[in-house]
């Protein structure tokens, strides 16, 4: 997994390290202008301004205490800090475990239900597919297609149906066929539009009649693409569905999904899975420790500065 | 006008009070401001630097007018910039179509929202009297074909695919042939998306653009795009040689410094933008209205402009008078209810405010006005002109018609009569800057007052 994430990172950090490795290259303190160039190069990740001078604040005081130069631990340790540590693997909660994906248009809700419910199969699980997408065009097709390839029941209503009655239909499913865990697509939507986070919510009131407890978790998905929207997004969602999670998807580009720190630090709410490709396993468990160590991987100083100097 | 930004300026300028010329060194401390300002709107960190450097050298030596603070001033000086960088030479937002058979391309990632945008162009097209084919070229993302087919089949355009090839190039081209028999003059092809750009998908484009000879090339990005904006516009600009942006998703409450960042790096026109989920939802791209978004300075521009459209001129002429007057009664409060709503939805209304920006979130109930309504259709046009005649045997009466309760009622008639309290007040005020010989202070935009 480890290399997987790494090749993922990869390009995300070949640019920060040609940042990194010209500041380490000169001697010295940092000057004014090398925090400046560091600070943008944190920005360029979409860290966000707040987030990014905290960073450097750490950094700088690394440097005032004269500890050899090391900030790429301090940078480490306090991303690090605004993650936590590794968050704890969903449970299975109750039969059938609901899940829900809400999220903004496009950001890969549809892709991702396919990809948990591969990942859920493959570990034994009898997983339902809820279609409740059925405003965009298209969607329901889409998903039958994923559903198609994995071998697994779906269940599905006419476009522009009310998603709390195929998900109240699903339910009814998931119990009579003893399914372990259904995952319930819904269609994407903007978080400033209040009659269509009301329909979710009514969804949500929907599956907690039908099942105590439910929707047992709640996953944000979220582009890694994303700017500082992604906070607003976060924000409004949680507060009107309660989110027990984040996915952040299309994590295999240049995109760094810097905005995941200040999600979780703001919300508190853990990234559990982070999507990396196309295919059914591109979708990983989230390693905070992995993820500042490809951003600011460790390397002896010494093998840093021979690296600048080459 | 510019609150947010501007206050934050004016704070900088604190000691600069009454001083003839801006300086270098007191306006360096407000291009950090004005800088910070664009990265959190995400406008991308080198354009950010660039664009403030340029603008710096612009703003030193500057009179400070009299009339305007400090902040105010460079704040304009920033914001004419931003338009000026945003229109470019203005003239070339408007999509190039030619007659006979013109073709578009249409490129971008995963999700960016390239086959509704698709869809509602073609609707736009069709309103302007031309005659769009889709065509489904994106033969990878599972139901692509199926979605841009429904989406045709809404605004009444032809769709083309093949469902038995992944040769997108030959689909094109059959494309084409069958468009000219049914006499179709512009192609509208809809491509694959990628989570990144690799070169298969590049590849896959320059063949279909070599093929297809594109009057249009455009790119469709998300308006809430980072500050990968930059790399993603410039990859595709590289190479395929896009002749525009389609900015998706701007209804959401993103700032938009995607616009920017694009912009300035590729030097490409917005030339449209996606406003909604319907598929109506794409507008021409307005620079002003989006550098006051990127500046948090509200969209008042687009409020007058929608206001315009829905108020009648006369209607509005009248009840100016009534307000002044304190002739309101509940008949009135009814028609601007009924306006407002025509408006589109408060949220919409309320995000164009300045100001307004931060409160986005707050939750505007529709509901409620829904309830209002109620209350005072189920008014007989007696009660409705002489709200004081509601005694409460009237009220109970209402509140049974419009299925509400008496204290909703009472909350209604209570607000209403604080409403012409207020009224009272500024017709009064308004009274007193005529004697004095002034009229209101700067005037009110045309098509704002009272409205």
């Amino acid at each position: 997994m480890l290399k997987r994430f790494w090749n993922g990172l990869e390009r995300t950090r070949n640019r920060f390290w040609e940042h990194l490795r010209t500041l380490l290259g000169k001697p010295g303190r940092l000057t004014d202008a090398d925090i400046e160039d560091l600070e943008e190069v944190l920005i360029g990740a979409d860290f966000g301004v707040g987030l990014t001078f905290r960073l450097i604040e750490q950094i700088r005081s690394v440097e005032k205490a004269g500890s050899g130069g090391d900030w790429m631990a301090a940078a480490r340790s306090v991303v690090l800090e605004e993650l936590g540590p590794k968050p704890q693997m969903p449970t299975m909660q109750a039969t059938p475990t609901v899940v829900f994906l809400v999220g903004v248009n496009g950001a890969g809700k549809t892709t991702t239900a396919a990809k948990l419910a591969w990942r859920y199969k493959n570990e034994g699980k009898a997983v339902l597919l809820a279609a409740c997408d059925t405003f965009r065009a298209g969607a329901i097709e889409q998903l039958r297609v994923w559903r198609e390839r994995l071998g697994i029941s779906m269940v599905e209503g006419a476009y522009r149906a009310d998603p709390a009655s195929v998900l109240f239909e699903a339910i009814a499913k998931a119990r009579e066929e003893r399914s372990d865990m259904l995952i319930v697509d819904t269609a994407g939507r903007l978080h400033t539009k209040r009659n269509l986070m009301a329909e979710l919510e009514k969804m949500v009131r929907v599956a907690g009649r039908a099942v105590p407890g439910a929707p047992h978790h709640t996953w944000l998905v979220l582009d890694a693409n994303t700017g500082g929207n992604a906070i607003q997004q976060a924000r409004q969602f949680h507060q009107s569905l309660g989110l027990t999670g984040l996915i952040v998807t299309k994590m295999d580009g240049t995109s760094k999904g810097g905005a995941l720190v200040s999600i979780q630090k703001e919300l508190g709410l853990p990234v559990l899975w982070i999507g990396l490709g196309e295919a059914f396993e591109d979708l990983e468990a989230f390693d905070p420790q992995q993820f500042a160590e490809a951003l600011f991987p460790t390397m002896e100083k010494e093998s840093v500065r021979d690296a600048a100097v080459d | 006008m510019f609150d947010a930004l501007g206050e934050k300026l004016q704070k900088t300028f604190r000691n600069l009070r009454g001083r003839g010329k801006l300086s270098e060194s007191n306006i360096s401390q407000a291009m950090r401001e004005i800088r910070l300002a664009l990265l959190e709107a995400d406008v991308n960190f080198r354009v950010a630097r660039d664009f403030v450097a340029t603008t710096q050298a612009k703003c030193i030596g500057q009179e400070v007018l009299n009339s305007i603070t400090p902040g105010q001033q460079v704040v304009k000086i920033v914001h004419d910039e931003l338009i000026a960088l945003m229109s470019g030479e203005g003239k070339d937002q408007a999509l190039n179509l030619p007659g006979g058979m013109a073709t578009v391309l249409m490129v971008g990632l995963h999700g960016s929202g390239k086959t509704t945008t698709t869809g509602k162009l073609a609707k736009r097209l069709i309103a302007e009297g031309r005659k769009p084919m889709l065509v489904a070229c994106d033969v990878y993302r599972p139901a692509a074909i199926d979605q841009l087919e429904t989406l045709g089949q809404e605004v009444g355009a032809p769709v083309y695919s093949d469902r038995a090839t992944q040769d997108v190039v030959a689909i094109a081209a059959a494309a084409r042939k069958v468009a000219l028999q049914q006499e179709c003059n512009v192609l509208l092809v809809d491509t694959a998306g990628r989570l990144h750009i690799d070169d298969e998908l590049i590849d896959e484009l320059v063949r279909l653009r070599d093929k297809l000879k594109p009057h249009e090339i455009l790119l469709v990005a998300d308006a809430a795009t980072g500050q990968e904006a930059v790399s993603i516009a410039e990859r595709f600009d590289k190479a395929l040689g896009v002749t525009g942006v389609v900015l998706t998703r701007l209804d959401g409450d993103a700032r938009g410094g995607a616009a920017l960042s694009m912009r300035a790096v590729t030097g490409k026109p917005i030339k449209l933008v996606g406003v909604g989920e319907k598929l109506d939802a794409l507008d021409v791209f307005h620079p002003d209205r989006l550098v006051s978004r990127l500046l948090g300075m509200g969209d008042v521009v687009s409020l007058v402009e929608k206001a315009q459209a829905v108020v009648d001129e006369k209607q509005a002429m009248d009840l100016e008078q009534k307000l002044l007057t304190q002739q309101l009664d509940l008949e009135d409060f009814l028609n601007q209810l009924r306006q407002l709503r025509r408006m589109g939805s408060l949220e919409q209304i309320m995000g164009m405010l300045p100001g307004m920006g931060n409160v986005k979130g707050m939750a505007v109930d529709e509901s409620e006005l829904t309830r209002i309504e109620a209350i005072i259709l189920s008014m007989t046009p007696q009660e409705r002109k002489q709200p004081n005649i509601l005694n409460p045997s009237r009220r109970r009466r209402v509140a049974a018609g419009s299925g509400t309760n008496v204290v909703q009622v009472n909350q209604l008639i209570n607000r209403f009569n604080q409403m012409k309290k207020m009224m009272k007040k500024m017709g009064k005020l308004q009274k007193q800057m005529a004697r004095m010989g002034g009229r209101m202070p700067g005037g009110m935009p045309k098509g704002m007052r009272f409205r």
